[in-house]
């Protein structure tokens, strides 16, 4: 085994470094230094693994070893362990918490087993911080066949064919909104990329970009490629200091190899590359929103109906805004082929989608899988079931502009349609499960708490309609609710729907009414018998 | 003090509307929150009215108007955060440190507030103290953290 290299992969997002990664990592390094391996051992620097609530996780390739919390004492072991043929470090493994017993291997854990990593692929793997990681595993390659295989049209034909659609509300065609932005009239069009991932519960942006900021430039690079724009944005938010750092280090090395900045890979192609860091507001998600604040405004969006960004955007000008995850995709399309992107998912959901899984769940963390799959095989399969036997009550999907589905919704498909059907959206990821202790009038009053806190203020609808819906839920939950205030949050939230200016106000009611469609009993009991099921409200 | 901090930020920019924000976080960085007359200053040298200013400064969450505590706690407000106990904590919090979120001791040495979420979801609850995460924690270890932390005399930032 010592002959051969060996490369030790700390995963090094932000959440291994909250419990401590960064000094196992500099034990680790310390203890190849002390020992002389430098050779034949490599100590690398990696993004998340995705399996969160293991860290601080140690990868050792090629065997594949997976150790998990491990702490900066356990180095001299594991690179002991490595050295002594063939024999792991055992009481690192991984445990079933079905059986207790050991998994020594990452693909055979359950939570890595069900998964399909696309976007995922190489986060955890390569080196974040280092350029020359991201062109070993066939990075970059996908811009050189775009510039010089492709013509623009054909790569947005590309994008179209492979139906890749958009994590905003809608599930709105990538390649049509592509299309749309290339051929509204302007002199100079923009590319932003939408990291302001404001939803409480979601990290699968920030994950996609601590752990592989390349893919996310290299989609970007294309996208400015296919529109045909000089200037392209990333609008990350401030809350996200190591990939704003991450995302600085890659574009430094990007522009160094001559991926950005004039006539890149010597064509006549040209563009330039900046972050922006939103200074936190939730509507800044908004595209009209989000444009604003670069242009130095309050982040207030612009009414409905109105141009789309696409046509009239920042500046003025054609603007083309997608999420980070959809365009990390780019780069696998134009390399792999629309067919391979298409043959994945669902007639009219393609590809994978990524969710942060969290909540009340054996097994948090970050998860890639096709569209398609069903809500039950994420939070049983891949999610290890509710913890300490407790009964599941319900998940939530879409942040505070979805809601929440009961147990009898778990076979259904996870797709951007059945969600919406459902009364939730897709939206940028997030997906919290609950079980029998969580109080659903309680996550209402707390999602309608976080919206009022978040509406600009600009239409008194979604201004004073979230505040007098927070009110009733919190007189709910503290024992002094009405007979006929669920028919009151009803009507209040058909009102706020039709009468808001913008995406969010037609989606801040969506907590409340999955709650009293799904369980309306819960509000019954609170208001009729001043009783809260799960305990949790003081009434 | 504020104003040669100041000079030094703004001579990196060239005086437009669309720098405000940078220019306000780049501040708040150095100074930990934005005084009325950096504002006021700020406003001259990117040649828009005070109140546009202060209407931006106030819009978004990031930007504090008073001072920040030396020790500046961070209670995540996120759904998983929720879920897991996240008001119980902030409730023990700002019983130890006797201050309710949102507030500055007035000797400068704690900041207690809130965040929509810092994206931690998996080791929820956690809370942020100055730059460092703190996951999966309870009542016994969040007692115990800001305990120690009082003992700290310097600066953990």
């Amino acid at each position: 085994m010592s002959d051969s290299r060996h490369v030790v992969l700390v995963g090094l997002g932000t959440c291994g470094i909250s419990v401590g990664a960064e000094q196992v990592f500099l034990s680790l390094e310390k203890e190849v230094a002390r020992l002389n391996l430098g050779d034949s051992i490599q100590i690398k620097r990696a993004g998340c693994q995705g399996f969160c609530q293991q860290e601080p996780i140690v990868v050792v390739e090629p065997e594949g070893l997976f150790y998990t919390k491990v702490s900066p004492d356990d180095a001299t072991e594991v690179i002991q362990s490595i050295l002594d043929k063939g024999r792991p470090l055992e009481r690192l493994f991984y445990r079933d918490p079905a059986n207790d017993s050991p998994i020594p291997f990452y693909r055979d854990i359950p939570f890595y087993k069900k998964q399909e990593h696309n976007i995922l692929k190489n986060c955890g793997k390569i080196d974040p911080e280092n350029i020359e990681d991201y062109l070993a595993v066939g990075g970059y390659k996908a811009l050189q066949r775009a510039l010089f295989e492709m013509t623009p049209d054909e790569v947005i034909f590309e994008i179209k064919r492979s139906g890749i659609r958009g994590l905003g509300g809608a599930g709105f065609p990538t390649g049509i909104k592509w299309e749309a932005c290339r051929n509204a009239s302007g002199d100079e069009r923009y590319v932003i990329c939408n990291a302001d991932e404001g939803d409480p519960g979601a990290f699968q942006d920030r994950s996609v970009l601590e752990g592989n900021p390349h893919s996310v430039l290299e989609g970007m690079i294309i996208a400015a490629y296919a529109i045909d724009a000089s200037r392209c944005i990333i609008y990350v938010r401030a809350e996200y200091p190591l990939a704003v750092k991450r995302l600085k280090i890659a574009i430094e090395q990007a522009r160094h190899s001559g991926f950005i900045g004039r006539n890149i890979f010597g064509s006549d192609f040209s563009v330039d590359m900046e972050i922006f860091q939103g200074a936190g507001a939730f509507v800044c998600g908004e595209s009209t929103a989000l444009v604003r604040s670069i242009e130095g405004k309050r982040g207030r969006p612009k009414p409905l109906p109105r141009a789309r960004t696409s046509e009239i955007g920042l500046w003025n000008k054609p603007t083309l805004l997608n999420n980070v995850k959809t365009f990390a995709n780019i780069p696998l399309i134009i390399f792999h082929g629309a067919g391979w992107f298409a043959s994945k998912g669902t007639d009219q959901s393609k590809g994978t989608a990524v969710f942060s899984l969290t909540g009340k769940v054996v097994n948090c963390g970050l998860i890639e899988v096709p569209m398609g799959i069903t809500l039950r095989k994420i939070i049983y399969d891949i999610g290890g079931g509710v913890p300490r036997d407790k009964a599941f009550k319900a998940v939530q999907t879409g942040g505070p502009s979805g809601g929440c589905l009961p147990e009898s919704m778990l076979d259904m498909t996870v797709d951007f349609d059945s969600l919406k059907k459902a009364g939730s959206i897709m939206g940028s990821g997030g997906m919290v499960v609950m079980d029998e202790d969580t109080c659903m009038v309680d996550v209402a009053r707390y999602f309608l708490d976080f919206n009022q806190r978040e509406s600009c203020g600009q239409c008194i609808p979604c201004r004073l309609g979230t505040r007098q819906m927070f009110q009733i839920l919190d007189d709910i939950t503290k024992g002094k609710g009405r007979v006929g205030d669920i028919e009151f949050l009803l009507e209040l939230s058909g009102a706020i729907r039709k009468s808001s200016i913008c995406g969010l106000g037609k989606t801040v009611p969506n907590p409340v009414l999955t709650t009293i469609r799904y369980f309306r009993d819960e509000y019954e009991a609170h208001i009729s018998e001043k009783r809260c099921p799960a305990g949790v409200c003081k009434l | 003090m504020e104003e040669i901090v100041l000079e030094e930020i703004l001579a990196s920019y060239r005086g437009e509307r669309a720098e405000l924000v940078p220019i306000l976080q780049e501040v708040q960085d150095s100074l930990g929150y934005l005084p009325e007359k950096v504002m006021l200053d700020i406003a001259r040298f990117i040649g828009v009215p005070e109140s546009h200013v202060y209407s931006v400064a106030s819009f978004y969450a990031q930007f504090r108007l008073l001072p920040l505590g030396k020790k500046r706690v961070t209670i995540c407000r996120g759904t998983a955060c929720h879920i897991r106990g996240a008001p119980q904590i902030l409730n023990e919090i700002e019983e130890i440190i006797g201050i309710k979120e949102g507030e500055t001791t007035l000797d400068l040495e704690y900041t207690l507030e809130s965040v929509a979420c810092f994206g931690c979801c998996a080791l929820a609850p956690c809370i942020r103290i100055n730059r460092s995460v703190y996951g999966e924690l309870n009542l016994e270890k969040v007692k115990e953290l800001i305990l120690t932390l009082n003992e700290e005399e310097e600066d953990v930032r």
